[in-house]
């Protein structure tokens, strides 16, 4: 599609300590255009892949000593399993939610139980979405807002309805995506978004993006492409 | 064979395991994942499902063989095997497992014993007619889909037939 890889970079972290669960997710992830999957399968190793630091509450970020701090390691979206032995997704949740350098991270919860008091508790901690396991594609779809949230927090402007006034100069790269999303049943309009978002290069947005890396563009989505790996 | 028979009987095949209950829809999602680009993606997910079933039976047979029997410890395992053949799509397996935790919680020992027995037999079923379907020993192509293949043919989807 004639976009360089780092563009298109998203990094998802999965947390599991089942070995077939990881394996799904990652796949799932995989198919659905997110470049960079990493696995681990505890909670206090999603920690330190994050950068995490006991003080990361009180102190600033410039005080962290780890090799891993965010910075290095971005990670964009963690999705966790809630039942683990030792720390659960929620105590996951709540650890990145109290730290100053992790509390953006969008975090997702898979569970295999469907109890709706855990699925409120975890929500009002701050999870973005709570998924049933095992997961499917189709709720692979209801990640991306929730991918797009992380940078529009940093620059506290309201993208989406941006990205929808470019829709229809990008009608026509919608068609060559379709028969990649045969099996994705993504909604027209958030397909159309992505595309908006393909073509947004930071010469629009420059101001925006003085808050990000500089290998960080904005362009995170060239459609629904399956990138092979 | 033709190549129109072989896909038949490889649907047919999935079909029956799905009719009587062995898989769920949940094996078609596996089944939609694998593309050129991971080939052996069922195969491989199934044998990771090989691998932690038995590793899970055997450990549950010997907690339950203690003096003193964990129900914590056989609760764990057991929420893992069913959260692993609920993700594969081995539908029987999980649905002895829910039942078996049932059990768990009542702290019977006895019941414990049956539901393991249970599970173990529904186990060795689905991974009879999976190691059919699946044809373990080829790493790269399964038995009928190999046929298919060689003949020419595509893989059929449950979803092309729909």
């Amino acid at each position: 599609m004639g976009m360089a890889a780092a563009d298109s970079q998203f990094h998802v972290l999965a947390v599991d300590d089942s070995l077939i669960d990881r394996k799904l997710v990652e796949r799932l992830l995989k198919n659905s255009s997110f470049q960079a999957v990493s696995t681990v399968d505890s909670g206090s190793k999603a920690l330190e892949f994050l950068g995490w630091h006991e003080d990361d509450r009180t102190k600033s970020n410039e005080t962290s000593v780890s090799p891993k701090n965010h910075q290095e390691v971005e990670v964009n979206l963690v999705i966790t399993d809630y039942c683990m032995p030792g720390m659960t997704g929620y105590d996951l949740l709540k650890k990145m939610k109290e730290s100053s350098s992790l509390r953006n991270i969008p975090v997702v919860i898979m569970s295999s139980e469907n109890v709706p008091s855990r699925i409120t508790r975890c929500l009002e901690e701050g999870a973005e979405e709570f998924f049933l396991k095992p997961m499917k594609l189709s709720d692979v779809n209801k990640l991306r807002p929730h991918m797009m949230k992380t940078k529009c927090n940093d620059d506290n402007i309201i993208e989406e309805p941006e990205k929808q006034e470019k829709q229809e100069s990008n009608k026509e790269d919608t068609t060559t995506q379709e028969t990649d999303d045969v099996q994705l049943q993504t909604p027209q309009s958030l397909q159309e978004q992505l595309n908006g978002n393909n073509n947004n290069n930071n010469n629009k947005r420059k101001p925006i993006d003085d808050g990000l890396p500089p290998d960080r563009t904005r362009p995170r989505y060239n459609g629904l492409t399956v990138m092979s790996n | 064979m033709e190549v129109d028979q072989l896909q038949r009987n490889f649907l047919e095949y999935t079909n029956l395991l799905f009719r009587e209950g062995f898989l769920d829809g949940q094996f078609s999602q596996l089944q939609l994942l694998q593309d050129e680009s991971n080939p052996d993606f069922v195969f491989e997910v199934v044998s990771l499902f090989f691998e932690d079933s038995e590793r899970l039976l055997n450990d549950l047979t010997i907690a339950l063989d203690q003096q003193n029997v964990d129900f914590k410890k056989i609760d764990a395992h057991v929420h893992q095997l069913k959260g692993s053949s609920s993700s594969i799509g081995a539908q029987r397996v999980k649905n002895t497992c829910i039942a078996f935790r049932d059990v768990c919680l009542e702290q019977n020992a006895e019941g414990c014993l049956r539901c393991l027995q249970q599970v173990k037999q529904e186990y060795l079923l689905v991974k009879t007619k999976l190691e059919a379907l699946l044809r373990v020993r080829v790493p790269h192509l399964f038995s009928l889909e190999q046929q298919i293949v060689a003949a020419g043919g595509a893989i059929p989807m449950l979803n092309d037939f729909c």
